[in-house]
């Protein structure tokens, strides 16, 4: 039978371990985002085009599919979700340059990264302090997020701009019920491994910020 | 785009979609139902995102 001490012991150990994996997340992530931003930069100085963003985000998803789930639980992860990010920055160059082109495109970047920083700032800092479990949005947001890539999927072919606005909009707010959700699983044990909590913010982070992009060019009237 | 890129871009989102597929449904079938008061919980700062990205766009038109 377990004492009162025995249970408050495995409490509190429970609790530091938690605290170790927001830790360990959380410096992940600040590290793996400033190596996506060095690497979009390369990827702008370059003048990379679509044709090698999409290798490198094939690559980059080959190895978040095939080698992430080998090495997650070792130090060659570090390496595997330094790659995944490196490539999925690198991925981002021509979007940028495109942007960049634009009238105001440097402001409309900085709208959309500092955005993007309060609304994950804003998320995360909610789900940790409530400590409430959004796992019961799970179903919704997974099969929301496959109806949009169906729609994503319809659009490239079809390529009409109030079906791609509307996408953006939907990601957007996909991408802040899955902050809630990573983070809160983090907080609540449903994520003990912090490389693979790392490569999901940072995916959400990333969807975020495209699709904020994406938002405030069309509606600032310069796409 | 060209049209190659179209078909490797929508084959891309077709295996992630294929790879969700599982995920969703293990989730809709075993995942916990949420109450009215965690679904509030959930949509307040969802609500105050979307305030937040129209201020965003409001700011950029102006």
């Amino acid at each position: 039978m377990n004492t009162p001490e025995q249970m408050m012991a495995r409490s509190q150990t429970a609790t530091l371990a938690t605290n170790k994996l927001l830790r360990n997340t959380f410096t992940m992530l600040s590290m793996t985002l400033i190596f996506s931003a060095v690497m979009a930069s390369v990827s702008i100085v370059m003048s990379a085009g679509f044709g090698l963003s999409l290798v490198a985000m094939l690559v980059a998803f080959g190895l978040l599919w095939f080698a992430l789930p080998r090495t997650e639980n070792s130090a060659a992860g570090i390496g595997v979700v330094f790659a995944f990010t490196g490539l999925m920055g690198f991925s981002l160059g021509p979007i940028l340059s495109h942007y960049l082109a634009l009238p105001n495109g440097g402001q409309l970047i900085a709208t959309a990264l500092g955005g993007t920083g309060v609304i994950f700032m804003g998320l995360s800092g909610y789900a940790m302090t409530t400590k409430r479990d959004f796992s019961f949005m799970a179903g919704f947001l997974f099969v929301g997020l496959i109806v949009v890539m169906i729609a994503a999927i319809a659009n490239i072919f079809l390529a009409i701009p109030a079906m791609s606005l509307a996408i953006s909009a939907a990601v957007v707010l996909l991408m802040s019920g899955l902050i809630l959700f990573d983070v809160s699983r983090i907080v609540n044990g449903g994520e003990t491994n912090y490389l693979r909590a790392t490569v999901a913010l940072y995916l959400d982070i990333h969807n975020l910020f495209i699709h904020l992009l994406h938002l405030l060019a069309a509606f600032s009237g310069r796409e | 785009m060209e049209m190659w890129m179209k078909i490797a871009v929508a084959a891309l989102l077709g295996v992630m979609v294929w790879r969700l597929w599982p995920a969703a449904n293990h989730w809709l079938k075993h995942g916990p139902r949420g109450s009215s008061q965690d679904w509030q919980a959930a949509l307040l700062p969802i609500l105050a995102v979307v305030a937040f990205v129209v201020l965003l766009i409001l700011l950029v038109r102006g």
